[in-house]
């Protein structure tokens, strides 16, 4: 229906497995469809707010969405570094944090309280990230909470790292009053055709994962685009400021 | 008690009658139509486009001689309302769409209607010609200036009939007072002013001031970081021009009175339906946000369209709907590929028939349905190519979920999700509605005896 050949680790019920668990990999199916729905979300929040007209409705309920996600993760305590800087090529392995994966003593039949840490099963992480890489990849270019534990992301930016999530999506809602014309609108300019086509999707979002969490800013700040990511503190700084100055007027 | 009005379902079999737009297999994108509406008499039909263009059709008087050709409609005007606009201070485009068209009442012989983008609403005159002037003096037939010189004698200039000419033009420009997109314009039942929503505002206007307006409405939080809910749609009660309604993001609905304060922040009443914990998920509230809301004819009910359901609320009872239709709730299992692929936030409406009896409302794979609020009963129809033979009449379609299919079914998987009825309009008095698909607009008729 709406995916070519690409197995789907949605909510849909009829990928449902979470009654049929064999073992460890089946343990963290909830898990991995509602970080799946994370990262989903924010890559929508960023991407609408690079488009010329965003649609404020929709990006409202996006973010509710994210907070709601965010909210039972931090009540459950699966909550750690979630999304970081994902400039260049965003790898595949790095699709599930470690530390969900980690989670090896779910209850069987609910699944969804994770009482305790369990050990770490490397295969079945491999395992897991591969199969979760094939539902979408994270060109996710919000701001994470630093996770000093065992973070398998590698920070590449680790200068971006200003605060923790909430202020990540506040910085949303402040850009969202302020769009300029991205690359990515070519990207939305067929979207009738491209609905269902979760190919197409993904691949216009690879390719623009160059966009880190500046890019987008920094077409305010500066139109000379440097992408040099020690500037973005002092960008954002900046952005902060004309975004005052714009949502005043 | 007409024939035609407020029939039952089972009495109604609906028919093809006309078709207008293109058959291109390729539909640019500026002749998508994004609103339609009859006017107060059903004589007029009014449909705008993603090119800012609007397109009114006229029905033509009936004849003895075709009884079957039950009132036509042509074309009877084309202009363009709205051109592409940039912000300089944003850096951002203002789509020239056409989100809606109101018509005004008709007060003279000249016809009225409200068109709106996301930013300027205008008011429009639809007029017709059908006489000049002929025998100036001081200038020829072709308009030149003659030579006073030449001029020995003096007439009076005569009204010679003409060929029909319908002029449409902007009488008022009301802009410079959404910051956000208008979702909505309404026409209060005074007839002297209307409101304009957008996602965090509604504005209140008199027609004759286009300077000025009354904020009514302001659900904008101080602080930008705390918006979780916006305005989708909102309007006047037909017959008090006090009330109004509004819907959110939320699914809920607010009833509003202007007697009680200038800026109607709190809500006379509150309709909201508490929700169902065994349907919880993280759609949950994507799914319940309003994308329209309409009062009934009587006044007495307000109808809403959610992602998957419509609900008619009784205007005394805020606490749960009175009546639920589930429109395609064999969706309710793909949630999260149409949250992926955005179909989850397409924007349906929904539309009353003349008699509040049945309601109407789009769906995908151009399938539209209709509930008859009196048997209980509800249809699923078509709008396609294929079924446009001249008065055939529609057969029901039906989607199977999973398992067998029979013959006529379609299963869930083979809906085409690019094909969407979001716009649909019922003549105001009679069995006729037209049908926005796409870049096509359909007109079909109950069938005739």
């Amino acid at each position: 229906m709406f995916v070519r050949g690409l197995k789907r680790k949605c909510f849909d019920g009829e990928e449902d497995i979470e009654g049929t668990l064999a073992g460890i990999k089946a343990i963290p199916s909830y898990n991995l469809q509602r970080q799946s729905l994370l990262d989903m979300s924010l890559v929508k929040l960023q991407l609408c707010h690079m488009l010329v007209e965003p649609n404020l409705c929709r990006s409202v309920l996006i973010a509710n969405t994210v907070r709601q996600i965010q909210e039972e993760m931090t009540q459950d305590g699966t909550w750690q570094m979630i999304n970081t800087q994902s400039t260049g090529q965003a790898s595949l392995d790095r699709l599930v944090s470690t530390d969900i994966l980690c989670r090896s003593s779910r209850d069987q039949a609910e699944g969804k309280h994770v009482p305790s840490y369990g050990t770490f099963n490397k295969d079945f992480e491999s395992d897991q990230a591969q199969d979760s890489s094939e539902t979408m990849s994270t060109a996710s270019s919000v701001q994470a909470p630093r996770n000093l534990q065992s973070n398998v992301w590698e920070m590449e930016n680790p200068q971006e790292n200003k605060g923790n999530f909430q202020k990540s999506l506040d910085q949303i809602f402040e850009t969202l009053e302020n769009k300029s014309p991205n690359s990515v609108e070519d990207l939305f300019s067929e979207v009738d055709n491209s609905y269902y086509d979760l190919d197409t999707m993904l691949t216009g979002m690879m390719s623009n994962t160059k966009m880190g969490h500046c890019d987008g800013l920094e077409t305010f700040s500066s139109p000379t685009n440097t992408a040099s990511n020690s500037n973005c503190k002092s960008d954002l700084n900046e952005l902060d400021h004309i975004v005052e100055i714009l949502v005043e007027s | 008690f007409p024939a035609g009005f407020g029939s039952l379902m089972q009495d109604v079999l609906w028919c093809f009658s006309q078709v207008k737009g293109t058959i291109d297999i390729g539909v640019t994108e500026a002749d998508i139509i994004s609103t339609v509406e009859f006017n107060h008499t059903g004589e007029l039909l009014a449909t705008g486009d993603k090119g800012g263009r609007v397109v009114i059709f006229q029905r033509e008087q009936e004849s003895k001689n075709q009884p079957h050709r039950r009132g036509e409609y042509n074309v009877y005007s084309t202009f363009q309302s709205h051109e592409p606009e940039f912000d300089y201070l944003k850096s951002l485009e203002i789509e020239e769409k056409i989100n809606k068209i109101r018509w005004l009442p008709q007060q003279n012989a000249a016809y009225f209607l409200l068109s709106t983008n996301d930013k300027t609403v205008k008011l429009w005159k639809v007029s017709e010609r059908d006489k000049r002037p002929e025998g100036y003096n001081l200038k020829d037939e072709d308009g030149r200036l003659r030579d006073p010189s030449m001029i020995t004698m003096l007439r009076v200039p005569v009204l010679r009939p003409m060929d029909l000419m319908v002029e449409a033009t902007p009488r008022r420009v009301f802009a410079n007072a959404h910051t956000y997109h208008i979702n909505s314009i309404s026409v209060n039942s005074d007839y002297e002013t209307y409101m304009s929503a957008d996602d965090l505002r509604i504005n209140l206007w008199n027609f004759e001031i286009t300077n000025q307006s009354f904020n009514i409405v302001d659900i904008k939080p101080a602080n930008m970081e705390e918006l979780t809910e916006v305005i989708t749609a909102a309007e006047f009660h037909p017959h008090h021009c006090n009330t109004f309604v509004y819907s959110s993001s939320k699914g809920t609905i607010r009833l509003c009175d202007m007697r009680t304060a200038a800026l109607c922040d709190r809500h006379a009443k509150f309709f909201e339906e508490p929700e169902d914990p065994s349907n919880r998920s993280f759609f949950s509230e994507i799914i319940s946000s309003i994308s329209d809301v309409k009062f009934s004819h009587s006044g007495r009910y307000i109808m809403t369209r959610d992602y998957l359901t419509v609900k008619v609320w009784d205007l005394n009872m805020e606490n749960r709907p009175i009546e639920t239709y589930q429109v395609h709730d064999y969706l309710r299992s793909k949630l999260c590929s149409l949250y992926e692929n955005d179909c989850i936030f397409d924007k349906f409406e929904c539309v009353w028939n003349g008699s509040d009896s049945v309601i109407m409302t789009g769906s995908y794979n151009n399938f539209f349905r209709m509930f008859d609020r009196n048997t209980k009963r509800d249809v699923t129809l078509e709008a396609s190519r294929e079924n446009s033979k001249p008065r055939a009449i529609l057969k029901p379609r039906k989607v199977c979920m999973g398992g067998k299919r029979r013959k006529d079914e379609i299963s869930v998987d083979s809906l085409d999700f690019s094909k969407k009825i979001l716009h649909t309009a019922w003549h105001p008095s009679e069995n006729i509605i037209a049908v926005a698909a796409t870049n096509n607009l359909y007109i079909f008729q109950d069938k005739v005896n």
